[in-house]
């Protein structure tokens, strides 16, 4: 039974979620926040889905401390994942939250911005991450509350400031500069770069060693890798992944991904393989180099070639 | 049983369709999936009797699916000759009652192909009609959740650009009366009346392709009446017989009145 009520929990996200695995449950309070960088402060999410154990909390979330205030890099997956990163922060700094960061839709990276709403900082979201909070908000809302209940759930929390070109916010003794990126891993993906550390913050534009999820644009993503190269950070704190990882080789790593995805889905789709077929054999070459491959890698296929059969 | 079933027609109102609850999943028995059966047989065929062959029509879909707004289902029918029509039914769906098929001279209805969303943990059933009135039955069991309502990933705006569009592909050797493989890709987002408008915040109207024809030259390949359960941008893989002069038309109308006609040559013999 326990194993059949987590199968299913899979499939309630099952479309959309694309961040949630079975088993590993971790509780939150086993989690410890590294300190990457002076004044940054990052929490690793485990490879796994959200479970009642694990209050969803399976994102790489953080904060950075500057001379005037803290800003939150992520919120976490939940209200209650967001409030362990609340008292986390209150154990190492007095500082005003200033800024909250919901680097895009996907319910492990917005549900814990419940948690800093007392603190009245600004909301910092792309463009499109309020339209795309509309379409989705409430069905993920629904779904993590099956799972954690209402109470650790939180609410659908909307960005007070909507950033569409280059965007800067003042730490006082540091920058951070925001990007609002085209349709990529989603339709909302907003990255920073940190002048103080010169750490690269992608969010979910960057997984490693978790498979990435595509619920955006295959070319897209490929074209924003490039756009993230650009900005020549040499250290970069993923989405997914370990906290921090030299920036050149973890890109290496996922455009080569999207790459076989890309072109390996455009050969099935020109030799006539049917979707049922393309999702058994396009780039099983990537199978061992992927944790939850078999999960989420056939859906990424669907995602490519609904893309790419229209070319 | 844990509702009766209200909307199951083919031309169900998208007022029917407002977010139910869950009323049937993971947890049904086995004798509540079989009592779900029988009532949406009895609704569809009346008193008529469905026999049980799981060799008329084989059902290849995945056991759970990946994406359950893009469900890829397979149907091989192995009395091709005698079939006249073939439906297909997701029991669980707010709308169960997702395609008919009702295949005309033209047609080789050897093997179908659509994409389907699933809703819930369902039963999925093929029915073929034999030209001498007889109704077989096949089912399999799909595990996926939230294909209906699930929202699109993009504006309604974006989601109907180009819509009505249509491509085809064709593929084996269209010499000597053979059968030609074809695949239909139509653009269209089949909205199901259940994914929420991000503008306006309502539930956009379910809007979807309710009639497909294929026609060979002057001849029926096979006629389709869909539902909001065919997934956005259809995509059909059907096989027709090219005896005869071409082209293939098709034409496809949805439920708000929108109509598209296209036509396609199939490319001569390669020797």
């Amino acid at each position: 039974m326990t194993g059949a009520r987590a199968t299913r929990r899979q499939a309630l996200f099952g479309g959309l979620c694309l961040c949630c695995l079975p088993t590993l449950g971790r509780a939150a309070d086993a989690f410890s926040l590294d300190e990457v960088a002076p004044g940054v402060f990052v929490r690793r999410g485990p490879d796994a889905e959200a479970t009642a154990e694990n209050n969803d909390a399976i994102a790489n979330i953080g904060f950075i401390v500057g001379r005037d205030g803290v800003l939150v890099t992520e919120s976490g997956g939940s209200l209650a994942d967001g409030h362990w990163l609340r008292a986390e922060i209150a154990k190492r700094t007095s500082k005003p939250i200033k800024y909250v960061l919901l680097t895009h839709v996907h319910p492990d990276h917005v549900f814990g911005a419940g948690a800093f709403q007392g603190d009245a900082p600004t909301f910092v979201g792309h463009a499109a991450l309020r339209g795309a909070l509309d379409a989705r908000g409430d069905f993920y809302r629904q779904r993590l509350v099956e799972i954690l209940g209402a109470e650790r759930t939180g609410p659908v929390v909307y960005p007070t400031l909507e950033v569409k070109e280059p965007a800067e916010i003042d730490l006082g003794d540091r920058t951070i500069r925001l990007t609002a990126h085209g349709t990529a891993h989603t339709n909302c993906d907003l990255s920073m770069l940190d002048t103080g550390s010169g750490l690269l913050f992608p969010a979910d534009l960057l997984f490693v060693g978790r498979i990435p999820s595509l619920d955006g644009s295959l070319l897209g993503w490929l074209r924003e890798i490039e756009r993230l190269k650009g900005m020549g950070a040499a250290a970069a704190v993923p989405g997914h992944g370990p906290v921090r990882v030299e920036f050149a080789p973890a890109i290496a790593d996922l455009a080569r991904y999207l790459t076989v995805l890309r072109d390996e889905t455009r050969a099935a789709v020109a030799a006539g393989r049917p979707i049922e077929a393309a999702v058994r054999t396009v780039a099983q070459g990537e199978k061992d180099r992927w944790s939850l491959f078999e999960t989420y890698h056939g859906r990424n296929v669907t995602q490519a070639y609904q893309e790419l059969e229209w070319e | 049983m844990k509702r009766l079933l209200l909307a199951l027609s083919l031309t169900l109102s998208a007022a029917a369709l407002a977010p139910a609850p869950v009323r049937a999943g993971a947890t049904d028995s086995d004798e509540e999936r079989a009592a779900r059966w029988t009532e949406i047989k009895k609704s569809i065929f009346g008193d008529r009797t469905v026999e049980a062959s799981e060799t008329a029509v084989k059902i290849d879909a995945p056991a759970r699916a990946l994406d359950a707004s893009l469900v890829p289902i397979g149907l091989t029918l192995a009395d091709k000759d005698q079939v006249k029509g073939l439906y297909f039914i997701i029991d669980d769906n707010p709308s169960p009652y997702a395609a008919r098929f009702s295949f005309g001279p033209a047609a080789d209805p050897g093997e179908i192909k659509l994409r389907v969303r699933v809703n819930n943990y369902t039963n999925v059933h093929a029915v073929v009609e034999t030209k001498d009135g007889r109704l077989l039955e096949s089912a399999k069991f799909v595990k996926a959740s939230g294909g209906c309502s699930a929202p699109m990933g993009m504006s309604d705006e974006e989601a109907m650009k180009g819509m009505g569009e249509m491509r085809m592909k064709f593929s084996g050797d269209p010499q000597g009366g053979k059968p030609v493989e074809a695949t239909l890709m139509v653009r269209h987002p089949n909205f199901s009346g259940m994914q929420m408008n991000q503008v306006t915040r309502d539930y956009t109207p379910a809007r979807y392709v309710d009639k497909l024809d294929v026609t060979y030259g002057d001849k029926l390949v096979f006629h389709l009446e869909g539902d909001i359960s065919i997934a956005s941008n259809p995509v059909i893989n059907f096989a027709f017989v090219p005896e005869g002069k071409g082209p293939v038309t098709v034409a496809a109308t949805d439920n708000q009145g929108g109509r598209w006609e296209h036509r396609f040559d199939v490319p001569s013999a390669s020797n």
